[in-house]
């Protein structure tokens, strides 16, 4: 097989604020090959988005990475310096963010705002940047885009706008996208929509795809892998197909549990006990272990790397089998798996 | 609701023009407008309306009072006192609009440039910026001209030290506020250097509030200058300013009341004029 377009490898990152050090990342390793999606899922805090931005080396103040290596085409993304990851963002790698509403510059005209990126990093002439602003606003499927050429954030709608940022993200025809829960912040309709042009636009470009959210059904239409992350550590990962439907880690099978299942409106929505831990100072043994119902006491010291257990499939559950057993019993999973 | 307003239909013409169409021009911006442009056209065209030097001497027509021929009177030394209004406007307004926009854009640099970098950079400004409005302004202003001595030069000198810091200290408080809005980290996530940053997405976003209160400061200017000419440490004479003129007139206040009252008079409808235009100018930039 051909290298992978991205290999994250033990990446570990520090977050130093006034009080405290976090550890909103640690030990990640996974691979991305060329065209493929892969989902990042996990609940808020768990440290998916810092993840994403340390992808591009946008950490905020006081974070930095401790460890590890981030190689995107052949290259250490943590060794670039300031100046060389600049040239990377938006032109090699480009990213997407929640809210439309605030991720768009509310007094420049969404037609500059899209071809602003191939004049400084292409160099477009203005002339040419609109042309090619028009043709990025048909490919995401804006209706009559040289009259939205000049329009302004606030006169779009939220679909629209998303759409115009992902417009912006592709302008440099980056070949990695990173997309940080793009479509929470829109209603279902919209974020149907929006996954099916993603998922159109990535069959067109060949572009490999990060996709954060904490949204399984959503993860499960668009991503052909799926990682999920616990307490700064990925916990399971492996193809959408058997992570959904043979969950090897107990913190999965309780996500699956806690979705909404229409099918069956009497079944109780379970939801998964307790808070995660402090990512300051994250607990001996496993970091899960405090929340899950198969926890043993061999659960509470030692290292829980990721384990492989058919497959591209790793768990970092010592008691996977257990955890598979429990899985394939529960009628809700099963009836799942079926599907 | 949000699922019909999300729909994506086409927008007419009219539909693209309403974010901007809803930001209407005010009675206060055309009344503030107009007293300007009568002003600032009259200062201008001075050697138009009136065919006296400003500076020319005549005993002979000292203190006549106002007549056909001199509307508003002759001063002390038989100067036409309408002239020296006209002319003295050009010295006022002049070093009043060049001072306010060197001090706009030097104050906005470096506000700018400290609330985006923060850290050292900015605690290093600010504490500039503290200590030079800890001073009262006038003080500092006639204790700065009274150093580098009267004189044109000086009083820019002055003002321009002294009011860059009230735009830094507006722009960098702005600007802090909006480095955290989610536009930024894209704008950085699409590998923009830090000068498109600022100059493309910050500022244009937090400049309204400095523009409204330019409008506000070019009347105090204009009130500093006229009181270090009162003072006798504005502009050197025999150059006609208002506030050397006041400051001249005022001896002879019980029989020439005219010649220190029209100075006066001009500076207030100047600065009220000012103060319409800036108050239409921050309804016409307020966003939404």
């Amino acid at each position: 097989m051909t290298d992978p377009l991205l290999s994250v490898k033990n990446l570990r990152v520090d977050l130093t604020t006034r009080r405290e050090t976090v550890h909103p990342v640690a030990n990640v390793s996974f691979d991305l090959a060329q065209g493929e999606t892969l989902g990042i899922v996990g609940e808020s805090g768990c440290g998916k988005s810092m993840m994403l931005r340390t992808l591009i080396g946008l950490l905020p103040r006081g974070g930095r990475v401790t460890g590890g290596e981030i190689v995107f085409q052949g290259t250490d993304l943590v060794s670039l310096n300031e100046k060389q990851l600049r040239d990377v963002r938006g032109r090699s790698i480009g990213m997407i963010f929640q809210e439309p509403m605030t991720a768009l510059n509310p007094v420049m005209q969404v037609g500059e705002q899209i071809a602003e990126g191939p004049i400084a990093h292409l160099g477009f002439t203005r002339k040419a940047g609109r042309q090619r602003a028009v043709e990025l606003m048909q490919q995401v499927g804006i209706p009559d885009a040289v009259r939205r050429l000049r329009a302004y954030p606030s006169e779009l709608s939220g679909g629209m706008r998303q759409r115009v940022m992902i417009a912006m993200a592709l302008a440099c025809e980056p070949k990695l996208l990173l997309c940080d829960e793009p479509t929470t912040a829109l209603d279902v309709t919209i974020q149907d929509q929006i996954l099916k042009l993603l998922l159109q636009l990535q069959e067109s470009t060949g572009i490999g795809m990060i996709f954060v959210s904490h949204d399984l059904a959503v993860v499960s239409q668009i991503c052909q892998k799926v990682a999920v992350m616990y307490a700064a550590e990925i916990v399971e990962i492996g193809s959408v197909a058997s992570v959904l439907a043979d969950p090897t880690h107990p913190y999965t099978l309780g996500l699956l549990r806690a979705v909404p299942d229409f099918d069956n409106v009497k079944s109780v929505l379970e939801s998964i006990p307790g808070i995660p831990p402090s990512l300051a100072q994250p607990p001996e043994g496993c970091r899960f272990r405090s929340r899950c119902g198969f926890a043993q006491e061999d659960c509470a010291v030692g290292e829980f790397p990721l384990r492989f257990t058919e497959g591209e499939h790793a768990s970092s559950c010592i008691h996977s089998d257990r955890c598979r057993e429990a899985a394939q019993a529960d009628p809700i999973i099963g009836a799942r798996a079926a599907h | 609701m949000a699922g019909l307003t999300s729909l994506p239909l086409p927008l007419t013409s009219d539909e693209l023009q309403r974010g901007r169409g809803a930001r209407r021009v005010s009675p206060t911006l055309i009344a503030g407008s107009v007293i300007l442009f009568i002003i600032i056209g009259m200062v201008i065209a001075a050697p138009l309306i009136t065919s006296y030097s400003p500076t020319a001497i005549n005993p002979a027509q000292a203190l006549l009072g106002p007549s056909l021929h001199h509307l508003l009177g002759t001063d002390e030394l038989g100067r036409d006192e309408w002239t020296r209004l006209l002319y003295g406007g050009r010295v006022d307004l002049e070093i009043a609009f060049l001072a306010v926009l060197a001090s706009f854009v030097l104050g906005t640099a470096v506000g700018c440039v400290a609330g985006y970098f923060g850290g050292w950079v900015d605690a290093l400004v600010m504490r500039v910026v503290d200590v030079i409005l800890a001073f009262p302004f006038f003080v500092l202003v006639i204790a700065l001209v009274f150093i580098l001595g009267p004189g044109t030069k000086s009083i820019y000198i002055a003002i321009i030290a002294t009011d860059w810091v009230s735009y830094t200290w507006i722009i960098r408080r702005e600007i802090v506020a909006m480095k955290k809005h989610e536009f930024i980290l894209a704008a950085a996530a699409l590998g923009y250097k830090h000068t498109r940053i600022m100059l493309r997405h910050l500022i244009p976003n937090c400049i309204t509030q400095a523009i409204v209160y330019s409008m506000s400061d070019v009347v105090f200017t204009i009130l500093t200058i006229v009181t270090l000419g009162f003072l006798g440490l504005g502009v050197p004479p025999p150059t006609a300013e208002w506030g050397s003129m006041m400051s001249d007139g005022q001896q002879f206040i019980t029989t020439h009341w005219e010649l220190a009252t029209f100075p006066g008079i001009i500076v207030v409808i100047t600065g009220i004029g000012l103060s319409l235009f800036g108050d239409g100018i921050a309804d016409l930039l307020r966003v939404e």
